[in-house]
């Protein structure tokens, strides 16, 4: 890289590229090499199991891995099956969901598409737009699908999501929840599908964001650099080994990340029959009103999350300990927040699981 | 040091990420950067503005072309262009956050990935940064994330001498490192409470660069002391624990990332040699060297904001991107302003018949024809809050003045606004927080508000003055909001002496509205006192004697001239 070559003149002018281009197979971080965070490595995992969670909020420190895990979760991912060429990533099992707009047949393979929302994209890239090209060109009036759809079954990753522009995040979060983009503007008028799972990370240091954009994440964890020295070596050793020799780390990690695969698989082919008991519920709701959270999206999270642990881990039954486990990130953030109250949300929804539930059995 | 980071960087420049240089302009500075340019050979170099639009940074639409060529053609930015070579960031303290981010994206990712104006692409791109920080005050610096990926922090000294480096380069792939190394830098950069790995990976770079450059193919450990010297020095954000003293008797500023930090673990895990715990020892006694004379200032300002806080120069500067739109005007879809496709297509409307098309074209349209969205926006506002801590104010009723502050605080929060902090107390005013959104902390931080001692009125005018000079310069509006009884007893000076604290109180709120601050003065008396009113008429402001208002009356006072500030 270093080699002296000049590189292109400051305002190189080139061709468009193609909007979709072939996923790129850079060597990623792979995601069961990740040292510490149980919490995240849960959360995505049960983002992965079940998508109708409604995403996860990863916020901490600089440099503990949000972006790094989640990268390696779209590289864990199984594949898909699509309509070849469709723009709209629809699924051939279920007929094309914009047949005025799309010819596209038959049916394929791709991976599941994880798409990065870059910081300073424009809304128009988003949403989709009015095709410029052929706007200028030739004077029509034509659709161009935006991240929104392209992010289709498959995830929408924005790092930073608090530096976002607030109507962005708003509108990603709107879409994100009714499963469905309408579009009105430049004249152009259409809906079409866009159920993705959002994961947003942020470090909270850099701006706040607002109470009610994170009521609407499924999820949110809280991330910290790790406090003991072994375990920081070991996140120091690993990072650079990987950099160091990225496709030789991977070769090494890639039984464990096979494994990790099939349980993803496994716990997706389950959760439809992971039954519930009534007595469960009950206990979900104590908690919720003993927290006083607000309408019933954190029971609904909570039970939804309790449910996917339970499918991830091959239990056919939810228990009090799956509860137990997803506590915390599903509800942490939906307290109703007095801004001044400065005891953290953590030990709140702490302290509420023990004084509703007691002491867990055994160890915590 | 200075000549060791550019001969290090020059050798490894993406492993390392670069260097932060703070210093203001001159020779000194310009010879540094010639002898790193003269380092790095014929490879890209590209000097950029702190504010630079996306679509020069990152890439986008080049307009000209595509009218020229009647199809959308993208304009590479400057951070794709950089690519093997060398971003240098001028006057990196006034860069927005916003902006820092994307870079620290590229960087991150080594490649360019756009996604706006209707243009997409994905390039590689890796290069080192040099940021040039001419901050003078404190809470003038270079954007964290940024720093945060570069290894070295310095101020310019000698020049690095030019040599050739290609041997050193060529070397370092194959250079090794024992584990001992990694632990002990691990374990430094924990003892000087730096929280991110980010540090010790740029740790470990370095040491790895200078034994290449050295012409050696394992990391000694000298190259891990110099690592330690020049990556990790420079981020302590706390003195390390003496050596073998490892007792509980650590002094109160506990580092502030995470206030219960454990200790370093004891030395009973032993390694063959090199011991670890030795040699962490050792690169400790060499990070000593070269810890920031103003660790002790920086580790309290720390403690108190939890590193950034805010403040930075720069942000929201721009005129309004988003909020409700109101028509549009003629101006080029750039950066972040939106193309009004119909009032465009309308304004060209006219002209067709007379214009010569493009080929394969039905409309001609022209750069003159572009009518960008134009919006309204809120304008940002910051809430000073200087309050009088004094003996005076604390036996009549800092109490209530915190609970009006609580109060008003919850009502910024509404507003999303920042806050400020400032107390005066015996000699002096001193900021307890710096302009922020992190509105918990300010409570926090009342909160822990000592009250007693005499009342240095005019210092606490002054200090929130100046806060409030710093805001309009970032381009927000501030709101200074005064609680004091306005009994003055201590001057400018800090001589004792009622008359004397008096005028220049008054002074400091005729220079106040000299300056156009505006300000509310909550009396915080039991009765109305004539000197906190002729104080607010001095300093034209808003007068509201607190026994009359109840503290949700002057929250509204207050809430009513925030929304005057931000029409």
């Amino acid at each position: 890289m270093m080699d002296g070559t000049d590189a292109p003149s400051g305002r190189g002018v080139e061709r468009l590229q193609p909007a979709v281009q072939p996923p790129r197979r850079k060597p990623v971080f792979p995601f069961t090499a990740i040292v510490a965070q149980e919490e995240m490595v849960l959360a995505l995992l049960l983002a992965a199991v079940e998508p109708m969670l409604g995403g996860v909020l990863a916020l901490g420190d600089r440099g503990t891995g949000k972006s790094t895990a989640v990268r390696a979760l779209a590289q864990l991912l199984p594949d898909m099956a699509v309509v070849p060429g469709c723009r709209y990533n629809c699924d051939p099992a279920r007929g094309c969901a914009m047949p005025a707009d799309c010819s596209s047949q038959g049916e394929g393979r791709v991976p599941v598409p994880v798409v990065d929302l870059p910081l300073g994209a424009s809304e128009d890239r988003l949403v989709g737009a009015l095709d410029l090209e052929r706007a200028l060109t030739r004077g029509e009036k034509a659709f161009e699908p935006g991240l929104l759809a392209r992010a289709h079954r498959g995830f929408l990753y924005i790092d930073e999501v608090n530096l976002l522009e607030d109507h962005l995040v708003d509108l990603l979060l709107d879409v994100a929840a009714s499963g469905e983009n309408v579009v009105e503007r430049e004249g152009i008028s259409l809906r079409h599908p866009a159920r993705f799972v959002l994961i947003g990370s942020g470090n909270p240091e850099e701006g706040e964001l607002r109470p009610q954009l994170l009521d609407r994440f499924g999820l949110a964890i809280e991330l910290r650099t790790p406090q003991d020295l072994p375990t920081r070596v070991e996140v120091v050793k690993r990072r650079d080994a990987f950099e160091r020799d990225p496709e030789a780390f991977c070769v090494r990690h890639a039984e464990a990340e096979a494994a990790q695969r099939a349980r993803i698989l496994a716990g997706r082919a389950l959760l439809p029959n992971v039954s519930l008991p009534d007595a469960i519920m009950e206990e979900a709701s104590k908690l919720c009103m003993a927290l006083g959270t607000d309408g019933l999206r954190g029971e609904l999270t909570l039970l939804r999350a309790a449910r996917a642990v339970a499918a991830l881990e091959g239990a056919a039954e939810v228990t009090l300990s799956h509860l137990r486990r997803v506590a915390l990130p599903s509800l942490r953030h939906r307290l109703r927040r007095n801004p001044l109250d400065d005891s953290s949300s953590t030990s709140r929804v702490e302290r509420a699981i023990v004084e509703t539930w007691g002491d867990e059995p055994g160890q915590s | 040091m200075s000549v060791e980071a550019a001969l290090l960087c020059a050798v490894d420049p993406v492993g390392l990420g670069g260097v932060a240089l703070r210093c203001a302009a001159g020779p000194q500075r310009d010879a540094w950067l010639a002898g790193f340019r003269a380092l790095m050979g014929h490879a890209p170099w590209r000097r950029i503005p702190p504010d630079l639009p996306d679509n020069r940074l990152l890439g986008g639409l080049d307009l000209t072309a595509t009218l020229a060529l009647g199809r959308p053609v993208a304009e590479t930015g400057v951070l794709a262009a950089v690519d093997g070579g060398t971003l240098v960031i001028a006057m990196a303290e006034r860069m927005p956050g916003s902006t820092a981010a994307r870079i620290a994206t590229v960087m991150d990712a080594r490649a360019v990935v756009i996604e706006r104006e209707g243009v997409a692409f994905n390039a590689e791109s890796r290069f080192c940064t040099l940021m040039l920080d001419e901050g003078i005050e404190a809470d003038e610096k270079a954007p964290p994330a940024l720093l945060e990926r570069l290894a070295f922090h310095i101020l310019p000294g000698e020049a690095p001498p030019d040599l050739d480096l290609t041997e050193a380069r060529a070397l370092l792939p194959a250079v090794t490192m024992a584990d001992e190394f990694i632990e002990a830098l691990t374990g430094a950069a924990m003892a000087l409470g730096i929280a991110s790995p980010r540090a010790v990976l740029l740790a470990l770079n370095a040491a790895r660069a200078a034994a290449a450059l050295d012409g050696r193919k394992v990391v000694e450990k000298a190259d891990a002391e110099l690592a330690a010297r020049l990556v990790l020095a420079p981020r302590a954000t706390m003195f390390p624990p003496p050596p073998n003293s490892e007792e509980e008797e650590q002094e109160p500023p506990p580092p502030p990332p995470e206030p219960n930090q454990d200790e370093p673990p004891p030395p009973d895990e032993q390694a063959p040699l090199p011991d670890p715990k030795e040699l962490e020892e050792l690169l400790l006694a060499a990070a000593a060297a070269n810890l920031p004379t103003d660790l002790l200032d920086k580790a309290k300002l720390a403690a108190l904001t939890s590193r950034s806080g805010g403040g930075r120069a720069g942000e929201a500067r721009s005129q309004a991107k988003r909020g409700r739109p109101i028509g549009s005007r003629a101006g080029e879809p750039r950066g972040d302003a939106r193309m009004a496709v119909l009032d465009t297509l309308r304004a060209a409307a006219p002209w067709q018949s007379i214009r010569t098309k493009p080929a394969h074209s039905r409309i001609a349209i022209r750069r003159e024809d572009f009518r960008i969205r134009r919006y309204k926006q809120k304008n940002e506002v910051t809430s000073i809050f200087a309050v009088d801590a004094s003996g005076s104010s604390a036996l009549n009723r800092l109490g209530e003045a915190k609970g009006a502050v609580e109060l008003l605080l919850a009502d910024c929060y509404v507003r999303r606004d920042r806050v400020a902090l400032i107390a005066f107390r015996g000699s002096r005013a001193e900021v307890l927080l710096p302009p922020t959104q992190a509105l918990a902390r300010a409570k926090r931080s009342l909160a822990g508000l000592p009250g007693g001692g005499p009342t240095p009125l005019a210092s606490g005018i002054d200090a929130a003055v100046e806060l409030a000079l710093g805001e309009r310069r970032a381009g927000r509006s501030a709101l200074v909001v005064l609680m004091t009884d306005g009994r003055a007893n201590i001057a400018r000076n800090g001589a004792p002496g009622h008359a004397r604290a008096n005028a220049d109180a008054l002074d400091a709120a005729r220079a106040m509205r000299a300056a156009g601050v505006s300000c509310i003065l909550l009396d915080t008396a039991p009765r109305p006192q004539p000197a906190a009113r002729a104080l607010a008429e001095a300093g034209a402001a808003i007068y509201l004697p607190m026994p009359m208002a109840d503290s949700a009356r002057m929250a509204r006072a207050a809430g009513a001239a925030a929304q005057r500030l931000a029409p």
